[in-house]
């Protein structure tokens, strides 16, 4: 079987699963510690609006995606801080408001949307080169300022109060971290697809929670776990013939469960 | 600084209103170096909102706040010389992180600036002080309440605090753990001022050398001597010692 690893698709597959691995490991660890998978969600889904768009203008749907999502991202913050709207209302309402500009959009555009598909559910074999220079751009800057901003993230993922009383702008980080979701959000979107892609910011931290107490090396391992399941996940999906993307989270699942359980067999 | 030096807290005319409901009303008062303001009142009264605008936290919508000459508000430089002990922990207790890095991020010093040899040093000697230094490697939501509080109270301490503001410390402490708290505060007076906010006036007979009644408005009473009548004479009204009802009884008479 080792022979499929000879294609050019493979290895692109490869290299993009490695490459959301590393995100979805780094955003996904402080998604989960601070409790911003909704918003992560909602992030993701009216990304749906920048593909649309991309589709229109007929650009890479992958790069318009991208200030879309940042955009997206800010609203729903700055909604949520400067607004008397509840967070989770501004979320509901940003997925859908992004989502119907993607359809109105993908339906304005002349001719069939064929490959629509790949960016709803994913296509990780059909990653082409420029997708891939894209997420090696967008994974730099993500590790380069979770890396800066490492003691800051740390602080207020776990006391934002006391994080404001110590002299760390809060708001600010705020707002950047959520900008990193939308990047992650756009590095994961020929992964596994915009329906799918909170699995992804969310199974592997959830399973390197069971190995470590340190923020940092959960993130590490968060990274090691995605990346391995993936590549797992993705062999498991060419082998019997399934769509990859939904194939990978239902091996991440599993895997989750297994590891929950093994975990609760030891401690007894 | 001048011959204001020794005020590290003042608060000129202060009133805070939320959605036209007013929290604070005309508050006056001084805070001075090594002072021990103990702030008593009912639930919803305002205390911890006053400590909240010492800490910038909250702005107020009138009057002059001054905390080490700054507006805290406006200068996020004034908490550098404030250690809180915050009466409830909001922080998530499975977030995967230990004591000692809990404690650490006290320390914090600016963006680019890593935690130096020195800082975990401080980290260490705080955590001797409140007892803690032997579950340093313990995942913070391992401990009990009480160890938590002393977890919390060293990532104040860690800060080299010139304040130390206290809200409810011995809430959920039993009789015993409240008086090894009192007496750690007590030392630590020696070298900062301290506030504590609580309704338990046993604490303010034994330790507290000022009070101040908080329900809306603001009523200073100076440094008391100890004693139980001066006590009862600062009121206007006998006062049961150990008894968490007394402040709403106390209050009432202030407005006659």
């Amino acid at each position: 079987m080792f022979e499929i690893f000879q294609y050019e698709f493979m290895r692109n597959a490869i290299i993009a699963i490695i490459l959301a691995g590393i995100a979805c490991g780094i955003v996904g660890t402080y998604v989960v510690a601070r409790k911003l998978v909704f918003i992560s969600e909602g992030i993701s889904h009216a990304a749906f609006g920048g593909i649309g768009i991309g589709y229109f203008l007929k650009i890479n749907p992958v790069i318009a995606a991208i200030p879309f999502a940042i955009l997206a991202a800010l609203a729903i913050g700055i909604i949520t801080k400067k607004t008397n709207v509840n967070e989770d209302t501004a979320i509901g309402m940003t997925l859908a408001f992004g989502m119907a500009i993607g359809i109105i959009f993908i339906y304005i555009t002349p001719g069939y949307a064929a490959d629509l598909f790949t960016y709803l559910f994913g296509s990780v074999i059909t990653v082409s080169m420029s997708d891939i220079i894209i997420m090696v751009i967008l994974d730099a800057i993500i590790i380069s300022i979770f890396f800066i901003f490492r003691r800051e993230i740390l602080a207020i993922s776990f006391d934002e109060e006391f994080s404001k009383i110590a002299g760390i702008p809060t708001k600010f980080l705020y707002l950047l971290t959520l900008c990193l979701i939308a990047l992650s959000v756009v590095v994961l979107i020929r992964v596994v697809g915009i329906i799918l892609i909170i699995a992804l910011l969310t199974i592997p931290p959830a399973i390197a929670k069971n190995f470590t107490e340190n923020f940092y090396k959960m993130s590490a391992l968060s990274v090691i776990t995605g990346i391995v399941i993936s590549i797992f996940g993705l062999l498991v999906a060419i082998i019997y013939n399934l769509p990859p993307g939904a194939t990978i989270i239902v091996v991440l699942g599993a895997t989750f469960i297994l590891f929950g359980f093994t975990n609760k067999i030891i401690k007894n | 600084m001048s011959e204001t030096s020794d005020k590290i807290v003042e608060f000129k005319n202060v009133s805070l209103s939320l959605d036209e409901q007013v929290i604070l009303e005309d508050i006056n008062f001084t805070l001075k170096e090594k002072e021990f303001l103990t702030i008593i009142g009912p639930n919803g009264g305002g205390k911890t909102t006053i400590l909240k605008i010492i800490l910038g936290l909250i702005r107020p919508t009138k009057g002059i706040v001054n905390v080490f000459g700054m507006n805290p508000c406006n200068s996020p430089s004034a908490g550098k010389f404030i250690g809180y002990l915050p009466q409830h922990i909001q922080s998530d207790l499975k977030f995967p992180i230990n004591v000692f890095d809990v404690v650490l991020i006290g320390r914090y010093n600016g963006l680019f600036k890593r935690y130096s040899k020195k800082d975990k040093q401080k980290v260490i000697e705080a955590l001797k002080i409140t007892g803690m230094e032997n579950l340093k490697d313990r995942q913070i939501g391992k401990l009990s309440g009480g160890q938590m509080q002393r977890v919390f109270l060293a990532r104040a301490l860690v800060r080299d605090p010139k304040l130390l503001l206290l809200d409810e410390p011995t809430a959920s402490a039993d009789p015993e753990m409240q008086q090894s708290f009192y007496k750690l505060v007590e030392v630590l007076n020696e070298k900062m001022a301290i506030v504590i906010v609580t309704h338990d006036v046993s604490a303010v007979l034994q330790y507290g050398k000022s009070v101040a009644c908080v329900n809306r408005k603001l009523y200073y009473h100076g440094e008391k001597e100890g004693a139980i009548g001066k006590l009862q004479d600062a009121y206007k009204c006998p006062i049961e010692v150990i008894a968490h009802g007394v402040p709403h009884r106390v209050l009432k008479d202030h407005n006659k």
